[in-house]
């Protein structure tokens, strides 16, 4: 079976996020009605319903909120990242993503510590939002 | 607000748990059966008592699953549920049945979770790549098809991993406190014959050698899987009179579901299982230290730390001292899966979370033999379902 690393099928909702990520810019939503922060993209905010979700640019950095080292493979598309450096990252917008940490030693991996954006353009059209100290 | 407690597990069932499993292959529909058959004749009941059931998928069919099981029972029913809730759904089963049986709707339920090998197919289908992405979905549109999957979150260890490398930043993570889990867990799974660990007691030392899958998580740490299966009756405390065992009421029961993703928790180490269990004690009018045994769902050793705060056995932050201070056998002051819960049996896919049901059955109608807890008659069952997405909890009390 050919195992080709699943990417993301942007959808009209989600779309802005990716294109953003393909310009090296990080862009979220924020909610014009209660002024929070949205993340993943959705139509309507998840903390009051409305559907005045604005898209802005944000830096894209923050902190480490959570990490493990998958020694073994989560799935085998992923057998040549072992150990997989899974990682949450909490933007200083106070969201949550998921990603991966690159560019860092696992025992250099610290929770709390500082990260900002590594954008990694896996196919012509689609770049991940990955994570490097800083 | 609530169970009046006029419901109760009447009966069970249970297959042995086993890694290698060699008896007759089943399909699903006739393991339901088999469950259905031992469980009712546990009871002393008949076919003809069941108006109810609760079940969760069978592999023959992936739409009107509770006809179809009604149907290959022979049984018409008033009351049919099929829930979707993973490893919380033996909990979700049990209280809808005492929820069904207290409004009039039913008064015998059958609540089963078959997991043997099903036959062979004849003709085999081509592998689907879905199954690649286990628990997570990959479907068009599926938020963990665009933000998790591509990352390579997917599956339980790695969620798991994160919640528990959390809580050792936020509190201190000590190793030795989830290797005695384990150890107090496989010394009452040992003596359990039903249970795939019987007569395989384990040591800190092996626990902490273990394999590490995904830090800080050993393979130790982590269920088996294997192939099993249970179920329960649940009846009304009018049928419980003429059934042979001491009914075991379901007095309180609490359910909370939060997110499928445990990146989009608000804190991760404040689970579920938290307000479904003060819902569950409210209802029931006990209060944590009035429990005599704890039914923990025990996917891993982080889902029993959590479980042990969360629902008010200790104070937050205190889980680890907890368990380093009390004595976790079913001879301790806390017997804590006293059938070796999930760790010592095995976990047979949705029916790991029914051993933790029979088993505080089976420890308030006393039939517990060589792990029987003295004088026990309130009982703490949980349920945890994807990584601690949807959690649910029981309260069991003697009738």
């Amino acid at each position: 079976m050919d195992l080709v690393k699943p990417i993301p099928r942007p959808s009209t909702t989600t779309r802005p996020f990716w294109d953003g990520l393909n310009e090296r810019k990080v862009q979220i939503q924020r909610c014009d009605a209660c002024d929070s922060w949205v993340f993943y993209p959705r139509t309507r905010c998840p903390s009051c319903l409305s559907d005045l979700l604005i898209w802005r640019e944000v830096s894209g950095q923050g902190v480490l909120y959570t990490y493990t080292l998958a020694r073994q493979p989560t799935a085998p598309h992923f057998a040549d990242e072992t150990p997989q450096q899974l990682a949450v990252v909490e933007l200083d917008e106070g969201v949550r993503m998921t990603s991966t940490l690159v560019n860092v030693e696992p025992s250099d991996i610290v929770i709390g510590m500082r990260l900002q954006p590594y954008f990694d353009q896996v196919t012509d059209d689609v770049t991940l939002l990955r994570y490097q100290p800083g | 607000m609530g169970l009046r407690g006029q419901a109760a597990i009447v009966g069970f069932a249970e297959f042995k748990h086993e890694r290698k499993y060699n008896g007759p292959r089943l399909f699903t529909i006739e393991q339901w059966s088999e469950l259905t058959a031992m469980a009712l004749d546990d009871a002393g009941l008949q076919l003809a008592d069941v108006n109810g059931i609760a079940c969760t998928d069978i592999r023959e069919s992936g739409m009107f699953t509770p006809a179809t099981i009604v149907e290959y029972l022979g049984q018409p029913v008033n009351f049919a549920e099929r829930i979707d809730l993973g490893g919380a759904s033996s909990v979700g089963m049990v209280w809808r049945a005492a929820a069904a049986i207290e409004l009039g709707i039913a008064d015998v339920v059958v609540c089963a979770t078959p997991a043997l090998p099903i036959p062979s197919n004849p003709e085999p289908r081509a592998i689907d790549p879905r199954r690649f992405f286990q628990s997570s979905s990959n479907e068009w549109g599926s938020p963990q098809a665009e933000f998790e999957i591509p990352y390579g979150n997917l599956a339980q260890n790695c969620g798991y991993a994160m919640i528990a490398q959390r809580y050792g930043a936020q509190y201190g993570y000590n190793e030795a406190a989830m290797a005695k889990l384990v150890v107090d867990q496989r010394q009452n799974g040992a003596l359990n014959p039903l249970a795939a660990f019987y007569g395989k007691p384990t040591t800190a030392e092996e626990v902490l050698a273990s394999k590490m899958i995904a830090d800080p998580l050993r393979m130790l740490e982590i269920v088996m899987p294997v192939a099993g299966g249970g179920a329960v009756v649940v009846a009304s405390c009018e049928v419980a009179e003429r059934c042979r065992h001491r009914p075991v009421r379901i007095t309180g029961f609490g359910e909370h579901l939060t997110v499928k993703t445990p990146t989009y928790a608000k804190d991760m180490c404040d689970t579920p299982v938290g307000p479904a269990s003060r819902q569950a004690f409210t209802m029931a009018g006990l209060e944590p230290g009035d429990i005599n045994a704890a039914e923990i769902y025990d996917c891993y050793t982080i889902t029993v730390l959590l479980t042990l705060e969360d629902a008010g056995f200790c104070a937050k932050g205190e889980g680890q001292r907890f368990i380093m201070d009390s004595g976790m056998t079913h001879d301790g002051n806390f017997p804590l899966n006293t059938h070796g819960g999930q760790l010592g049996m095995g976990q047979a896919g949705a029916a790991g979370g029914m051993t933790q049901v029979v088993e505080a059955a089976r420890q308030i109608m006393g039939r517990a033999e060589d792990r029987q807890v003295s004088a026990c008659d309130n009982v703490y069952v949980s349920g945890t379902g994807g990584i601690m997405s949807e959690q649910a909890a029981l309260i069991l009390q003697g009738g």
